[in-house]
């Protein structure tokens, strides 16, 4: 206990801002579970040495390979972003990916509906239709939160099915690309895709610049506060005056922007189109790098570059040493295991402090 | 015959607090003894020692003649005693004959025998006089109901004492009438019980003995017989440190809160706060005393704009104020130091700085416009931290890392920076120490002086008549009393309090 009194310039002494020891823990979960891995390949008689070193000169060792890991990391940046303000709130929300694919839809229509605009128009025309759309669906859940005391859970869960139904079903018929097998929308027009520039998306600085937004609107604003205060421990946010409904139905509308940015940068920037069963895991990944990242806005984009450079370098690893690309889906698998784990117990201690996001990160 | 239960000079210390000092208490078979103390008296302590669930630093539990072994609560719920929660302890989707035998069940092979378990439940119900239909299912049946059932979970694990922690506080009063019966059988019948309660009529009614607790000590023992409900709250909520506060006459201005025939419900929704007037003048301290539970806390949070309003209003110099917004009844100038810290004071994993600038975030100068000024944070923080001698390393330490004391002085602090016309100050020094109690005494005695209208709301009634210029005694949801404080004397209040001499 700390009865001491001090002098008052050293009470002027901020506190450590970056904690070394709660960001041993992602790292050490990364090395344990590329560990386990290791093991896994070795018994099915691979050589994980191999398997590793082409997984990761592949995604590391070229700039292509590092354009490639970008473009891959990109919609994770977007999605753990996405998961990492609803955690901010107190808010679970793992329904990234049913706005993630609202987004997708959204911004292959807006791409290859409007016509003869000029790029520097039609990509942030897509982008703001994208967000729109994955603002909605979230927008619902933080609704139902707020008024109706739905848990959010619940709510962005069963979006995600409602979501991918109406998604797959708009594309096989009222958005299909006519008269071709496939069920698919049609290729966006030139003026929608997104460009490269040497090798480096423009997609991935708009998510970096985007994380150092939302970085800087929670350590810096008001609107952060509200979220970070009602996330933390809503009774008293109530108490100091902040609408604690209309704070989990903004962090949930920005939450469900942010991840159908991240669909609508998948489809301008890598797919060109929508087709039924669009990226399956992205919505989902962005839990694992939320959680990894530390529910850090910053720390989110390390993390996303590792899982997309996995992904990224997953076909060479199977050519050069046989270990199949479902191998990524392992290691995620395992470092979402290890991450969570020290922070559920943790959880579970504390039960006083029943908010997601306490003590992490900042 | 040795006695069921005997505590003999148990001392817990925990860090800054002594929960219990030398306390010794004796249950005999067939014996009613209440435990009466406020919150944080050390009852929760003693429970938790006698079922070994914490290791007292001195003393010694016997149950039935042998000492508990710490850390062996199977071993003393196996020697005959039970408890029946505040919070039931019960499933509320299955009937009560399966609540009733779950954990032990009556078996033939690897099904339960419903039939033995009816006729076992059938003839517990009789031989207690406890009836009940062991068909219903929990969730239909009301609170009273549920809790018998309760009760004869526990008898049926064949408990010789029974500990009943504020078994009333969720009842009717109907229910309770007849609770009050079965504890009476209950002893009849041989079984020692221990009533934790606040609600002196009921120690009155039932117990054989009455056992008080006071910030850990054991301050008297007695029965009904040699005293009264008066004499009762006396004992509860005496302070034995005497506090000196050094206060002039007050000043007293024209009315700045008017609270009109303000009707509120509690959490269970029954009507708590029975219609209350009430005029708070500047300059002046006015006290709300009464023992816990009799509706100041309602009034408190109906007052702030915490708690809906079921009819009458609150108004500040002729302004009605909005129901249940807090942030507008805030603006319309009524500062809150709220009775639940941990829960509404503060957000404990925050900088003692951003909490010191909880409820003016969004206010020049700390924030800009959208931006919160970061420097304008840290040279508040820094300046508060050294005039209300908040002990900590730095400012920017986490609030959740303070002391009780300190913690409600960056609640205090942060209520009067702002000096709104009126401040309501809830419990401001519970679980407090007493270096604090008397800082922030001192506090409010200076912002009434500042010309502040200050209401303040405590169960320690020697705060309450070392503080105020005026008094008002709350009893059953309602004002029973307003006396100057020049003219209070504690037997009158405490009587008063009892809801006696109404």
């Amino acid at each position: 206990m700390s009865q001491t009194k001090v002098a008052p310039k050293e009470v002027g002494k901020p506190a450590k801002n970056f904690d070394v020891g709660s960001w041993l823990v992602p790292v050490i979960a990364v090395l344990v579970a590329m560990s386990l891995a290791a093991i896994l390949m070795r018994l099915q008689g691979s050589n994980p040495l191999t398997a590793y070193k082409s997984l990761f000169t592949t995604a590391f060792g070229s700039a292509a390979g590092i354009g490639a890991t970008l473009g891959k990391s990109t919609p994770l940046v977007l999605s753990g972003l996405a998961v990492a303000v609803g955690l901010r709130a107190g808010l679970f929300n793992i329904g990234a990916q049913g706005q993630l694919l609202s987004g997708a839809l959204a911004a292959a229509w807006a791409g290859v509906t409007f016509e003869g605009l000029p790029g520097y128009i039609h990509i942030p025309i897509a982008l703001i239709v994208g967000a729109f759309f994955g603002s909605i669906v979230a927008g619902i859940s933080g609704f139902l939160k707020a008024y109706r005391g739905v848990h959010e859970v619940i709510t962005t869960i069963m979006l995600n099915s409602i979501v991918m139904g109406i998604a797959d079903y708009l594309a096989s018929h009222q958005l299909r690309e006519p008269d071709q097998f496939l069920t698919r929308t049609s290729e966006i027009q030139a003026s929608a895709k997104m460009p490269v520039y040497a090798h480096l998306p423009l997609g991935f600085f708009i998510a970096v610049a985007l994380a150092g937004a939302i970085w800087w609107i929670l350590g810096r604003t008001t609107s952060g506060f509200r979220i970070e205060t009602v996330g933390r421990n809503r009774h008293a946010a109530w108490y100091a005056g902040i609408s604690v409904k209309r704070t989990v139905i903004s962090a949930m509308l920005i939450s469900g922007a942010i991840a159908g940015l991240g669909g609508a940068v998948e489809t301008l920037g890598i797919t060109y189109r929508y087709a039924p069963a669009f990226n399956l895991g992205l919505g989902f990944d962005g839990i694992t790098i939320a959680l990894l990242g530390r529910v850090h806005p910053l720390g989110i984009i390390p993390g996303a570059i590792l899982i997309g450079g996995m992904r990224a370098g997953a076909a060479n690893m199977q050519f050069d040493s046989g270990v199949a690309p479902e191998l990524v889906d392992l290691l995620m698998a395992l470092i979402l295991l290890l991450v969570t784990a020290p922070l559920i117990t943790r959880f579970f201690k504390n039960s006083s402090n029943k908010s997601m996001t306490s003590g992490w990160g900042s | 015959m040795s006695a069921l239960l005997e505590v003999t000079g148990v001392t817990k210390r925990y860090p800054g607090v002594v929960a219990n000092d030398n306390v010794s208490l004796t249950v005999n078979a067939g014996e009613v003894v209440a435990l009466l103390g406020e919150n944080g008296a050390g009852k929760s302590t003693l429970l938790k020692a006698v079922f070994g669930l914490i290791k007292p630093d001195s003393g010694e539990i016997k149950i039935g003649g042998t000492p508990i072994v710490f850390g062996d609560t199977a071993g003393v719920i196996s020697r005959g005693v039970g408890m029946v929660h505040q919070h039931f302890q019960l499933v509320p989707v299955m009937t009560v004959a399966e609540n009733l035998i779950l954990g032990d069940e009556p078996k033939r092979g690897i099904f339960i025998n419903k039939k033995a378990a009816y006729d076992e439940i059938i003839a517990l119900s009789k031989r207690y006089g406890l009836e009940v239909d062991p068909d219903a299912v929990i969730e239909d049946l009301p609170v009273g109901m549920q809790q018998r059932v309760e009760i004869l979970k526990a008898l049926r694990k064949d408990v010789k004492l029974l500990i009943l922690d504020e078994p009333t506080a969720v009842l009717t009063p109907q229910e309770i009438d007849e609770l009050l019966v079965v504890i009476r059988n209950l002893a009849k019948s041989g079984v020692g019980i221990v009533l934790i309660t606040h609600k002196l009529h009921e120690v009155m009614a039932v117990a054989d003995r009455v056992v008080v607790l006071r910030g850990g000590k054991l301050v008297g023992t007695t029965s009904p017989k040699e005293t009264d409900e008066a004499g009762l709250a006396q004992m509860m909520v005496g302070r034995s440190v005497v506090l000196q506060v050094n206060r002039t006459e007050a000043k007293r201005g024209g009315v700045v809160l008017e609270v009109k025939a303000l009707e509120v419900r509690d959490d269970r929704k029954i009507l708590s706060v029975k219609g209350v007037d009430l005029q708070l003048h500047k300059g002046e301290i006015l006290g709300v005393a009464g023992v816990e539970g009799n509706g100041q806390r309602e009034l408190v949070e109906a007052i702030c704009g915490m708690r809906h309003r079921e009819a009458g209003s609150v108004l500040i110099n002729g302004v009605a104020t909005k129901d249940m917004h807090p942030h507008a009844v805030h603006e319309a100038g009524i500062s809150h130091i709220p009775e639940d810290r941990e829960k509404h004071g503060l957000v404990s994993n925050y900088t003692i700085a951003d909490n010191l600038v909880l409820n003016q975030f969004d206010q020049a100068p700390f924030a800009k416009g959208w931006i919160r000024d970061l420097n304008e944070i840290a040279k508040n923080a820094i300046a508060t931290v050294e005039k209300f001698d908040i002990r900590t390393p730095s400012a920017f330490n986490t609030a959740g890392s303070l002391s009780g004391g300190n913690k409600q002085k960056v609640v205090v602090a942060r209520e009067l920076s702002e000096e709104l016309p009126v401040l309501v100050a809830a419990q401001p020094t519970r679980g407090v120490d007493v270096g604090s109690i008397e800082f922030i005494h001192n506090q409010l005695i200076s912002a009434r002086d500042k010309g502040a209208a200050v209401l303040l709301v405590s169960a320690e009634l020697d705060e309450i008549l070392s503080l105020s210029d005026r008094i008002a005694v709350m009893s059953d949801g309602k004002i029973v009393a307003i006396v100057d404080s020049k003219d209070a004397d504690r037997n009158y209040i405490g009587r008063l309090m009892a809801g006696l001499d109404k």
